[in-house]
């Protein structure tokens, strides 16, 4: 973190003030006198900085502060302790991912498409295979199985991403006990994931067309076993932090941003929803058969951290309804993959003595018996399928907000291009408008009610 | 595979002329031989094979919605609802829809660019259109779309009466320059420098329009399709396995 003074003259800094300020003796740059701060010395900066006629610093906030969600850097202006700018530097964990998605297939896409937004790889893959499968036609012959299943599992994402804005949000405020309980939580929704798809994240698990396999054996029983424990577990926030007189006086009015505000700035999600406007994808443009579940979607009217803070809680406590009624539809087995064998993805996963991989029978078939099958897998795999020319936007409600795909093709076996706008993108643009003119320590208060992700951000 | 063959009733001179607004949709690329891989002989007998590829182009009313896709539907409404703002605003609507294409259940209106910020402005504050949200933009870089090579998309979405619909604008590579949208949606703000970012278009009028995500003294536009993936060749088991931007690719 290094701070600066602007406006003050170079060589302003004598020797004694060299010696009060000690290891963090400052540079002098054209643009004042320049202090790296790496933890524990601020005390002295403060005096240097008293000693100074400017109250006006310029601190950067990141990219590697721990209270920033990862990679965030914020440039904050600072009079004293009030911030009179604030603006967001984004860009450090960029990857270009939408440039490497036009060099793959359109499978393979979703192995990129899940390392966006990390904490939400299932609303990734969501939005890009419903965008792709737009572009095939064939949203209404993906198997209804494979739609419920996609629901169950966006669902417990939510609640696992919801678990980390608290639960990282409560450590921003010093209530680590809220961090450990949210990290807990989180790690029986893991364990779920980890039981259906193999992996804890980047899971690639949705497919255009349907999903990679089928839930294993047992998993309804686990899955149920989960939902009762988070069920009785949510309930904790609620007696630690909801009426906590310390927690309320931290977020309450802080990082107000109000219904104008967040329709001009496009924000979505819960900043949006606690302005009291009821606007959820699932509600206004269901897909996957939302409209078909029974759940709420929660409000406040308070337009602060706390009303999010609230909204998220409440919205964990629909997630978990609506996963038991997808439990409930999912007893019936049947296909999770469209039925058109020029598109569904032809071997299915099988644990073999060295790992997850093609299932033997399937190996054993193309291998040994069909000549047919085999140039077919091999074509299917190696080339792909080729997409109609056209674009599409699917949108998907993520737990920070509309996530959209825009998806072009020109009728290759690739991507033409892919663009997500991420809901942490846009939703990051209110923290000018969030935190000018508070203190310092709201705006980390306001950043995490934001819940930005930044492999969402910069993709 | 479930390609699909152009209309042999399609006119290739199309592509000759200047950018004009064209029967069928934009010519975005020409696909020769029979199997899509270009890097190996054709031995079919289909190798002077020469089709073109279009996006789908402008339909004709009634444009129908969402759901029903024949007879008058709620696109027919947004469009007359747009065309007669424009009206009474002194503006040709056909001046400033360049054309209007609905395809898999999805509205389109290109705009010609020097209207954006008007019909922008027409589709936020006129009570029958209220698309009171803006997605932000999503550039596309055709190169082979002759004299309109950069597209940029925005979705709009209204909250009140729960639609959603797509602009298009074009600009030619020579002259990357598109009116900005952030007085009439602020929260393109950072898509417009992202997309300004990724492919060069310049938005007019933008308060700040520097790099977002690359580094301030990058070189070049990276998602542009003139702009190499720059990918490094993999070594596994000992095996040699070529960039992903140098494998055989099908088209």
């Amino acid at each position: 973190m290094s701070t600066s003074h602007p406006r003050q003259e170079a060589g302003h800094a004598t020797a004694a003030e060299e010696d009060a300020v000690g290891y963090s003796a400052g540079r002098e740059t054209t643009e004042g006198t320049v202090y790296t701060v790496t933890g524990g010395d601020w005390d002295e900066i403060a005096e240097a900085a008293a000693k100074s006629d400017d109250e006006r610093i310029i601190v950067n906030m990141g990219p590697q502060h721990p209270s920033t969600h990862g990679v965030l850097r914020l440039i904050l202006e600072i009079d004293g302790e009030t911030v009179t700018e604030a603006r967001c530097g984004i860009g450090y964990l960029h990857t270009g991912i939408e440039k490497n998605l036009e060099y793959r297939t359109w499978t393979q896409g979703t192995t990129f498409v899940t390392r966006m937004d990390y904490l939400t790889p299932f609303y990734n893959e969501a939005a890009y295979c419903l965008g792709v499968e737009k572009l095939l036609g064939i949203e209404d012959q993906v198997p209804d199985r494979a739609s419920v299943i996609r629901v169950l599992l966006m669902e417990l994402n939510r609640l696992s991403s919801h678990l980390v804005a608290i639960a990282t949000g409560g450590m921003e405020l010093g209530a680590t006990t809220i961090m450990i309980y949210g990290f807990r939580d989180r790690e029986v929704v893991l364990d779920l994931f980890e039981l259906i798809t193999g992996l804890r994240m980047n899971h690639a698990f949705i497919r255009p067309g349907g999903l990679a396999q089928d839930l294993p054996a047992g998993a309804l029983d686990q899955v149920r076993e989960g939902v009762k424990t988070l069920r009785k577990n949510i309930d904790e926030y609620d007696k630690l932090a909801t009426g906590n007189p310390l927690f309320q006086g931290r977020m309450k009015g802080i990082g107000y941003l109000d219904l104008a505000g967040c329709m001009s700035l496009g924000i979505t999600g819960p900043v949006l929803r606690s302005t009291g406007l009821p606007h959820d994808l699932r509600k206004t443009d269901p897909y996957c058969g939302y409209e078909t579940y029974d759940f709420e979607v929660p409000t406040a009217d308070t337009c602060d951290s706390y009303g999010r803070f609230l909204i998220r809680l409440a919205e964990m406590r629909e997630s978990l309804k609506i996963v038991e009624q997808c439990l409930d539809r999912l007893r019936e087995p049947g296909e999770v993959m469209v039925s058109d064998k020029k598109i569904a993805w032809p071997a299915q996963l099988a644990l073999g003595p060295d790992g997850l991989g093609n299932s033997l029978d399937h190996i054993k078939k193309i291998m040994g018996t069909s000549m047919e099958s085999l140039i077919h897998h091999f074509k299917l795999v190696t080339e792909g399928f080729r997409v109609p020319p056209g674009q599409a936007y699917a949108a998907v409600e993520s737990p920070k907000g509309e996530l959209g795909a825009h998806v072009v093709s020109d009728g290759t076996t690739r991507p033409y291009r892919v663009h997500f706008r991420d809901p942490s993108f846009t939703n990051l643009q209110a923290v000018a408008a969030m935190c000018e003119g508070g203190q310092v320590a709201d705006v980390i208060v306001a950043v995490a009610s934001i819940d930005p992700v930044m492999g969402g951000v910069d993709r | 595979m479930s390609d699909t063959h152009q209309d042999p009733e399609e006119p290739r001179e199309e592509s000759a002329l200047p950018a004009a607004r064209r029967e069928g949709g934009d010519v975005i690329g020409v696909r020769r031989g029979m199997f899509g891989a270009q890097d190996t002989g054709d031995t079919s007998g289909y190798g002077g094979l020469v089709r073109t590829v279009s996006l789908p182009g402008p339909a004709s009313r009634p444009y129908g919605g969402p759901t029903s896709r024949e007879g008058y539907g709620v696109f027919d409404e947004i469009a007359d609802e747009l065309e007669g703002a424009l009206d009474e605003q002194g503006l040709l609507p056909a001046n400033a829809i360049d054309r209007t294409v609905v395809d898999r259940g999805e509205l389109t209106f290109h705009i010609e660019r020097e209207h954006l910020l008007r019909v922008a402005r027409t589709l936020r504050d006129d009570p029958a259109l209220r698309f009171e949200l803006c997605t932000g933009v999503s550039a596309v870089h055709y190169p082979e779309d002759k004299g309109r090579e950069l597209h940029a998309v925005y979705h709009l979405r209204s909250i009140t009466h729960n639609r959603l619909i797509r602009l298009e604008v074009s600009a030619p590579d020579a002259d990357p320059h598109i009116p900005s949208l952030v007085p009439v949606y602020p929260t393109n703000d950072w898509h417009e420098r992202e997309a300004y970012d990724f492919f060069g278009l310049i938005f007019d009028g933008h308060p700040a329009l520097t790099r977002l995500m690359m580094p301030d003294d990058w070189q070049g536009h990276p998602q542009r399709k003139d702009y190499p993936l720059g990918g490094i060749a993999v070594e596994y088991k000992g095996a040699q396995i070529p960039a992903p931007d140098q494998r055989r690719s099908y088209s």
